[in-house]
C-alpha cells in the first residue's frame, strides 16, 4: 500500500532472524527462492507481535484491563451501590436528665414587681429568725408557716410570696403552675392532705406526683428532675426510682422492661431524630423489651447536681469503619463502601479521560488535518490560533471555571459534562499540531504523489491513503495523553473542583486526606485511590511506549 | 539573527495580545449574577458599604461598566503602566501581592531546577549508554512512574511519612512556631526546613520527563555516523560519549532547559496549595477559588506570558547554540 510499510516490512525480516530461520526449517519442501518460504504477515500483525513482544508494554495492558474489569464489571457484581450508606448501632452515654436538690428556700412571688428579690432576702432573714413579722422597702409583711419548710408572706390578709424547700414543678422539671395552684398543693403535701382543689379543678396527690383525674401533671419534691432534652417527659414511675437512687448514693439504675418500655413510649412522640431507615425503627421496640435500660448517675459538687446518663443504642453511619469482609476497605466519611466507590470511581476516571481525549481529537485531528493538507493560508490562520491556545493557561483557568460553577451551584451532573468539554476543547491544540506535522511529512512522499497521479478523488486520498498513515502516531499520543487527563481530572476533582459528590472519582475519594485525622488514622480510604491512580496512569504511558515501540521499530530507543 | 529575534518578539506581542483578549473576554462572560453574589457578600461584612456602591464599585474596576472592546482596551491600557487594580481577595494592590509571594516560588522552583539538571541529566545518560541493560530498565521505569505519579498523591504519602509518621516536619506552612524568636539566619534556615518536602514533590515529579528526554536525545546522537567514525578511529569510549556524543546533546537539552527558566516564576500551584506555603501559586489559587477577578486576570495573563517566554528563549536559544542553524 505505501512505501513506507515496505520499509518497515523489510526491517522486520531483518530483525525477525530467528524466526525466519524457524520458517525455513518448517518449509523445507520449497527451494530457497521460493516466495512461498517467506510467511508474510499483515502490518497490524506486525505491530501487534512487536508489542506483545515487550514485557513491560504487556505488564501496563494487564493492568489496564484490569482496571477496566475492576471499574466497568466490577461495579455491576458489587452487592452495593456508589452512594448507598451503612449504618452502624452504637452504645452513646447521653445525658439523659439533670436532678438538683433544692435544700435553700425557693420563692415565689404572686406580683414579682410588688414582691422582690430583695424582699425575699428580708423574708428569708425572718423565717430563720422566727419572727412573725418583718419590714422591707417601706412594708410590713407578717410571716406563717404554712407546713412543713413551707411559708408564707402576707400584706394585710393577702398572701404575696412563699417560700419552700420542695416546689411543685411539672413533668418536664419547669415550674409553670400558677401561684394559687402551688400554694393549694403545697399546702396539702406540707400538711400530708392526698387531694385539694384549685379554680375547680380536682387535684389528687400521691407519691409526690400531682394529678389531674389519674392523670399526672406535676410533682412535688425538693428534687428537680429536668429531662436534658426539651420535650421529653420522665414516667413517674422511672422519677422514682431515680429519685430512689439519688437518696440511696446508688451509682447506676436499672430499670426493668415494663418502667423502660414506657419512657420509649414517651419518648416517641419527642423523638426529633429518628433514623429514617425502617428497618432499624423496627428494631427498636425489640431491643428495648429483652434489654434493661441503665441509667447512670454521677454527682457533681460544683453544680450540686445529678446527672443521669442513660445508655442508648443509637443508629448513625457507618462512617471510616475498618477493613472487613462486609466492607474489604472500609467505609469513607459518609458511610459508603470504599470498594464500590473505587469501583464507581475508576468508571468515572476512565470515562471521562476517554471522553475528554475524543472530544480532543476530533477537534485536532480535523483542524490539524485541514491545516496541513491544504496549507496556505488556511494553515497560517489555524496554526495561529493554535499559538494562541497554546499560551491560555489551562489549569488556573479550569480552577476558575470550577469556582464559578460552585458559585452557580451547578448540579454535580452537568458538571462532569461541562468539565469533559473544557478539558477537551483546552486539549486540541497539541493534537492538531501533531496531525499537521504528520500530514505535513506524509503529503510530500512519492506515494502521495502516486495517489495524485493516478487520479484519486482528494476524499479518497485524504482517508484511504492519509489518514491510515497518520493513525499510528495519534494512538499513540491519544495513549500517553490520557494518562495526563485523567490526571488533570484527579487533581481537580482533589481539589473539589471537578467531579463532586454523590459521584465518586479517585480523585475525590482521595481529597478527604485534607483532613489531617484521615491522613494519619485511615490509610484505607486514599491510599487504595492513589495506587489505582499511579497504576492506571502508568499503564497508559507504558502501553504508549509500547505501541510508538511497535509502530516505528526505526524510533525505537 | 537580530531580525529572527525581533521578528519571533513582534509576533509573540500579537499572540499575547489575543490571548489576553480571550482571557479577558471569558472573565467577562462569568455570570454577572457571580459579581452580584460577591458584592452581596462585601454588603454584609460590619462596617462595609451598601451593595449598590459595592456593585458600581466592582464594575468600574473591572471595566464592566463600559463595552467588552472598550473594557478591554482600557485594561489593556492599564496594564500597560502597571495598574492591575486591587485584589477583591487580598485587598491589596495585584501587584504588590505578587510582589510579597513571587520570591519563594522562584527559590523553590530554581533548587528543584538545580537538583533535577544534576540528577536526571547523570542518569539519563547512564540509561542511554547501557541501553536495553538493567540500569536502563530500571532508570526508564523510575522515570515513567515519577511522569505517572500524581502531585496531591505524593504529597500525601510524604505527609504520612514524614510529617506523620516519623515527625521530621511540619504538616503545613512555610515558617515554624518559634519563627519570631529566631535570629535572621535561623529564620532562613527555617524556611528552608519548611520547604525541604516540597522541593522534594517538585524534584522527584520533574527529572522523569528530563531523564527520558536525556535519554532518547543521546541514544539519537549515539546512532549518527560521526559517534561510528570516532570508535572506529579507536578513541575510548568515555572519550565518545562525554567528548562527541554528550556535547551534542547538550543542544536540546540547553533548548529545553532554557525555555523552562521562565516558568520557575509561574509557581508550582498544587504543591504550594497542598503544603500551605504562600507563593504564587498558592496565593493565586486562593484568588481564583475566591472569585477575585483582577488577581486571576493578572496571573493568567502573566502565564501566558511565561509560556511565550519560554517558546521564545528555547527557539533562540536553538539558533545560537546550534553552528548548523546559525549558519543556515
Amino acid at each position: 500500500m505505501s512505501q513506507s510499510e515496505n520499509n518497515e516490512n523489510k526491517d522486520i525480516i531483518l530483525e525477525e532472524s530467528p524466526e525466519a530461520e524457524d520458517a525455513i526449517e518448517r518449509n523445507t519442501e520449497y527451494s530457497i527462492g521460493d516466495d512461498r518460504r517467506v510467511k508474510s504477515l499483515t502490518p497490524g500483525a506486525l505491530v501487534r507481535r512487536r508489542f506483545f513482544r515487550n514485557k513491560v508494554a504487556v505488564i501496563g495492558l494487564w493492568i489496564l484491563i484490569f482496571m477496566f474489569v475492576f471499574s466497568f464489571i466490577g461495579g455491576l457484581i458489587s452487592p452495593y451501590k456508589q452512594d448507598q450508606m451503612f449504618y452502624r448501632q452504637e452504645k452513646v452515654s447521653k445525658d439523659f436528665a439533670y436532678a438538683k436538690k433544692s435544700d435553700d428556700y425557693q420563692f415565689m412571688s404572686r406580683d414579682s414587681k410588688v414582691f422582690t428579690s430583695a424582699q425575699q432576702a428580708d423574708m428569708i432573714v425572718a423565717i430563720f429568725d422566727s419572727t412573725p413579722t418583718f419590714d422591707s422597702m417601706g412594708s410590713t409583711y407578717s410571716l406563717k408557716q404554712e407546713g412543713t419548710d413551707f411559708y408564707g408572706a402576707y400584706s394585710g390578709n393577702d398572701l404575696v410570696c412563699i417560700a419552700f424547700k420542695s416546689g411543685l414543678t411539672d413533668l418536664e422539671g419547669k415550674a409553670t403552675f400558677d401561684f394559687d395552684t402551688t400554694v393549694a398543693a403545697l399546702r396539702a403535701y406540707t400538711n400530708g392532705e392526698t387531694s385539694f382543689d384549685v379554680g375547680g379543678t380536682h387535684y389528687t396527690i400521691a407519691d409526690d406526683m400531682v394529678a389531674v383525674s389519674g392523670q399526672d401533671v406535676g410533682t412535688i419534691s425538693s428534687f428537680i428532675l429536668r429531662p436534658a432534652e426539651n420535650g421529653v417527659t420522665i414516667t413517674a414511675d422511672l422519677r422514682n426510682q431515680i429519685l430512689q437512687a439519688i437518696e440511696d448514693n446508688a451509682e447506676t439504675v436499672t430499670v426493668d422492661a415494663a418502667t423502660a418500655a414506657a419512657q420509649d413510649a414517651a419518648d416517641e412522640a419527642a423523638e426529633t431524630e429518628t433514623a429514617t431507615d425502617g428497618a432499624v425503627d423496627a428494631e427498636a421496640p425489640e431491643q428495648a423489651a429483652d434489654s434493661k435500660t441503665v441509667y447512670t448517675i454521677s454527682y457533681e459538687p460544683s453544680k450540686q447536681t445529678w446527672t443521669i446518663q442513660q445508655e442508648k443504642e443509637t443508629t448513625r453511619y457507618d462512617t471510616y469503619s475498618s477493613p472487613s469482609l462486609k466492607h474489604p476497605l472500609g467505609t469513607d466519611v459518609n458511610g459508603m463502601d470504599m470498594m464500590t466507590r473505587l469501583m464507581y470511581g475508576g468508571r468515572v476516571s476512565l470515562l471521562i479521560g476517554f471522553i475528554v481525549e475524543f472530544i480532543a481529537g476530533a477537534i485536532g485531528i480535523t483542524l490539524g488535518g485541514i491545516s496541513g493538507y491544504f496549507g496556505g493560508w488556511v494553515d497560517n490562520l489555524i496554526m495561529r490560533i493554535v499559538d494562541i491556545f497554546y499560551c491560555i493557561p489551562s489549569m488556573p483557568l479550569i480552577i476558575i471555571l470550577g469556582a464559578v460553577m460552585d458559585a452557580l451551584r451547578v448540579s454535580p451532573t452537568m458538571r462532569m459534562v461541562y468539565l469533559m468539554m473544557i478539558l477537551g476543547f483546552l486539549g486540541w491544540p497539541g493534537m492538531a499540531r501533531l496531525v499537521r506535522g504528520q500530514v505535513l511529512l506524509f503529503r510530500e512522499q512519492e506515494f502521495m504523489i502516486a495517489t495524485e497521479a493516478t487520479g484519486l478523488s482528494a476524499r479518497r486520498r485524504i482517508f484511504k491513503h492519509l489518514v491510515p498513515n497518520v493513525i499510528p502516531q495519534l494512538i499513540v499520543s491519544m495513549t500517553m495523553g490520557l494518562g495526563d487527563t485523567i490526571i488533570t481530572e484527579a487533581t481537580l476533582s482533589f481539589l473539589g473542583l471537578g467531579v463532586k459528590f454523590p459521584f465518586a472519582s479517585w480523585g475525590n475519594i482521595i481529597s478527604d486526606v485534607n483532613n489531617t485525622y484521615v491522613l494519619t488514622n485511615y490509610w484505607f480510604i486514599w491510599i487504595p485511590a492513589g495506587v489505582l491512580l499511579l497504576l492506571t496512569v502508568l499503564a497508559f504511558n507504558l502501553v504508549g511506549d509500547g505501541l510508538r515501540d511497535a509502530f516505528d521499530p526505526r524510533m525505537k530507543r | 539573527m537580530r531580525k529572527y529575534v525581533l521578528k519571533r518578539i513582534l509576533i509573540s506581542i500579537v499572540i499575547l495580545f489575543f490571548v489576553a483578549f480571550i482571557i479577558y473576554l471569558l472573565m467577562r462572560c462569568l455570570p454577572t449574577s457571580y459579581v452580584e453574589n460577591l458584592a452581596r457578600q462585601k454588603s454584609q461584612q460590619p462596617g462595609s458599604k451598601s451593595y449598590e456602591e459595592w456593585m458600581a464599585q466592582l464594575s468600574a474596576s473591572y471595566g464592566m461598566d463600559k463595552g467588552i472592546v472598550a473594557g478591554f482596551f482600557s485594561w489593556v491600557g492599564n496594564a500597560l503602566r502597571g495598574k492591575f487594580g486591587d485584589s477583591w481577595y487580598y485587598t491589596v494592590p495585584v501587584t504588590q501581592k505578587f510582589h510579597e509571594t513571587i520570591w519563594v516560588s522562584v527559590y523553590m522552583g530554581a533548587v528543584a531546577m538545580f537538583f533535577e539538571l544534576i540528577i536526571a541529566i547523570p542518569l539519563g545518560v547512564i540509561a542511554a549508554t547501557h541501553q536495553y541493560h538493567a540500569p536502563d530498565y530500571v532508570i526508564s521505569i523510575v522515570a515513567i512512574a515519577g511522569i505517572s505519579l500524581p502531585t496531591f498523591f505524593f504529597a500525601s504519602l510524604l505527609k504520612l511519612v514524614f510529617c506523620v509518621k516519623l515527625g521530621w516536619f511540619d504538616l503545613y506552612g512555610l515558617t515554624g512556631r518559634t519563627y519570631n524568636q529566631m535570629t535572621s539566619f535561623q529564620q532562613v534556615m527555617d524556611k528552608g526546613y519548611h520547604l525541604f518536602l516540597p522541593i522534594l514533590v517538585l524534584i522527584v515529579l520533574s527529572i522523569g520527563s528530563l531523564m527520558r528526554y536525556t535519554r532518547t536525545n543521546l541514544l539519537e546522537v549515539l546512532g549518527q555516523d560521526y559517534i561510528r567514525t570516532a570508535r572506529a578511529k579507536g578513541l575510548p569510549e568515555k572519550k565518545v560519549i562525554y567528548h562527541h556524543a554528550f556535547r551534542n546533546t547538550l543542544i536540546p537539552l540547553v533548548t529545553i532547559i532554557g525555555g523552562s527558566l521562565p516558568g520557575l516564576f509561574s509557581g508550582a500551584l498544587i504543591t504550594e496549595t497542598l503544603f500551605g506555603i504562600n507563593g504564587i501559586g498558592f496565593t493565586s489559587y486562593n484568588a481564583m477559588v475566591n472569585g477575585d477577578i483582577p488577581f486571576s486576570m493578572f496571573y493568567l495573563v502573566f502565564m501566558a506570558v511565561l509560556t511565550l517566554a519560554g517558546n521564545l528563549i528555547s527557539d533562540i536559544l536553538y539558533a545560537v547554540v546550534d553552528p548548523r542553524i546559525r549558519v543556515s
